[in-house]
């Protein structure tokens, strides 16, 4: 009995060490895939050490689960496409909090089947798991449906949301406090905790509700962090130090990476999640219109980007959310690699929130297999942009528009921006005349040196390739 | 005494995450995101000893299996994706070699 105890926690730190050096190696371009297979073998060791726990008697149920739970989440895996991750991302955190609230769930079905009653620390720490792992599912859920275009994008806010928002934490705290008063017993506990399982529902989605478009990507990498730390308050339930330590560490990784895309954005964390990211954007938009930059959008046919594309020497592409939408990440690279042996000098600028979700747009370069050595970040592209011929901004919006440099009443004003309005000709691509995601006018396409090239950023790239190819075929 | 060991552990693993974390480029934000993604699938275990554990409850073994299958689906999708990723990444420098000669 004891030796199989020892065993079990020992495995379990064998576990967490590869957990730890999985993430340390996934850091670096040269281990990442390795390190990736290092904490899935730590997984697979937590999971054969636990089935092996003597208190384990009934297999049948949990073989039913992770078949279940192989089949889809395989099938997951295989079939999303590259420019989807974001949305695949958010829906596999969402079930990873769920899971972790049930963990709290069955705990206290366990106590109140056994006719206990939850000790204050037991209590505590099973309505942390519900509440972090209910909002954590919720949260995910909504920007699972903001990410692919099921629910709008843009910010919902009513008067008197953070009434609401501060009603539902009072109550929250309420519910909490007689649960672990009464150990979860009786029906006035037993009332209490479901309580409690509501509250955390509806948080998840006020929570996500308000934040915009733009500011997705600190979204997604803060649910990250949220599913982590519901492990680790489940892990506290069931007195688990795996759970802890693994929780913990996906937990604070997190958080690093939420602050590294607030730096980014040059917002804080508090502005993101209150503020209502663009929600002031219609009046900014307008102000924008009646001074500040005037101009009109000026459009230019694929023959006409062809022709300044080939004259060019140097040039710079600047992809965003749209080359996703589109898929045009291959038809980029084609058009790339024409630009380069035409003698053309051609770097992708990535701005770290390009796209849904940090590092999005590498993904998809990488997919298309841009080479590495091509990619530019923001800081080194920057000071050489008055030098480039031409800009390709390519569905990117916010990342480019000016008036987060100049103007104080943008709502984005102050985030830190790739300068291509400074490159001698910019080419816009862009679907359509709307506003972008986040509902801001872009000054980009107003100023003299700019053209739009209007329609899908695939077809209007293909055009563009199909000029080149007809050129060196004559 | 074993609740204030695993405070402990708790407070060193959330400075070790810090630490981890604090260099990482751009470009792997995303793979290093869905792969910690992965690892707070770890959930697992807690959901495997709600599901197999016989505590005479049927809502508690209910939702068990019910969080084993959501765990093993963070789990499997969350390292396979992850894995999908870093493929590509590794593959291109090869590539473009033969193209650019």
């Amino acid at each position: 009995m004891m030796h199989s105890d020892t065993l079990i926690n020992f495995a379990y730190i064998v576990a967490s060490i590869l957990f730890i050096f999985g993430l340390k190696m996934l850091g670096r371009q040269t281990t990442a895939r390795r390190g990736n297979m290092v904490s899935s073998l730590g997984m697979l060791l937590a999971i054969i050490v636990t089935l092996l726990d003597r208190d384990v008697v009934s297999f049948q149920w949990i073989i039913i689960g992770i078949a279940i739970g192989t089949v889809i989440g395989v099938s997951c895996a295989k079939l999303i496409k590259m420019t989807s991750i974001p949305e695949m991302v958010a829906l596999l955190n969402g079930f990873g909090g769920l899971a972790s609230l049930l963990v709290g769930w069955a705990e206290y079905g366990k106590t109140i089947a056994a006719g206990e009653t939850a000790s204050t620390f037991t209590g505590t720490v099973i309505v942390l798991a519900v509440l972090i792992g209910g909002v954590t599912f919720t949260g995910s859920l909504y920007a699972f449906g903001k990410l692919s275009g099921k629910l709008s994008g843009k910010p919902v806010m009513f008067t008197g949301q953070q009434f609401v928002n501060g009603a539902l934490v009072l109550g929250l705290l309420a519910a909490a406090v007689i649960y672990i008063i009464n150990g979860g017993a009786g029906e006035m506990g037993g009332n209490a905790f479901y309580v409690c399982l509501a509250i955390a529902f509806i948080l998840g989605i006020t929570l996500v509700m308000p934040i915009g478009g733009g500011d997705m990507p600190v979204v997604i990498s803060m649910l990250n962090s949220l599913s982590g730390l519901a492990a680790c308050a489940a892990g506290f339930v069931i007195l688990n130090n795996v759970l802890i330590v693994a929780g913990c560490l996906v937990g604070t990784s997190g958080v690093i990476l939420t602050i590294i895309m607030c730096k980014a954005m040059n917002r804080s964390l508090a502005h993101v999640l209150f503020s209502g990211f663009g929600s002031d954007a219609t009046a900014a938009a307008g102000a924008a219109s009646d001074g500040q930059i005037e101009g009109e959008l000026k459009p230019i046919s694929a023959e006409d980007s062809y022709s300044v594309l080939e004259a060019a020497r140097n040039v710079v592409i600047v992809p965003g959310y749209g080359m996703a939408v589109s898929q045009a990440q291959h038809v980029v690279r084609e058009l790339a690699e024409m630009l380069e042996n035409n003698g053309a000098e051609v770097r992708f600028a990535i701005h770290p929130v390009a796209g849904r979700m940090p590092g999005h747009m590498n993904v998809l370069l990488a997919e298309a297999n841009v080479p590495y050595e091509q990619l530019a970040e923001m800081d080194s592209i920057n000071p050489q942009m008055p030098m480039m011929d031409v800009a390709i901004v390519i569905g990117a919006n916010d990342v480019v528009n000016p008036a987060a440099a100049r103007d104080k009443s943008s709502p984005i004003y102050g985030m830190p921006i790739i300068n291509a309005y400074q490159a001698n000709t910019v080419i816009c691509l862009k679907r359509g005349k709307g506003a972008g995601f986040s509902g801001i006018e872009n000054q980009l396409f107003l100023l003299p040196n700019t053209r739009m090239l209007y329609g899908d950023a695939k077809s209007s790239l293909q055009s563009v390739v199909g000029e080149f190819k007809a050129m060196a075929d004559a | 005494m074993e609740l204030m060991l695993l405070l402990f552990i708790f407070v060193l693993a959330a400075f070790l995450g810090f630490e981890l974390i604090a260099k990482v480029p751009s470009q792997l934000h995303t793979p290093l995101m869905s792969g910690s993604n992965a690892i707070s699938g770890i959930t697992i275990v807690g959901a495997i000893l709600a599901a197999g554990v016989d505590h005479g409850s049927t809502l508690t073994t209910v939702l068990g299996t019910t969080a084993v299958a959501l765990a093993t689906i963070n789990v499997i999708g969350g390292y396979l994706v992850t894995d999908r990723m870093l493929a590509m990444f590794k593959k291109k420098a090869p590539a473009k070699k033969e193209d650019g000669s």
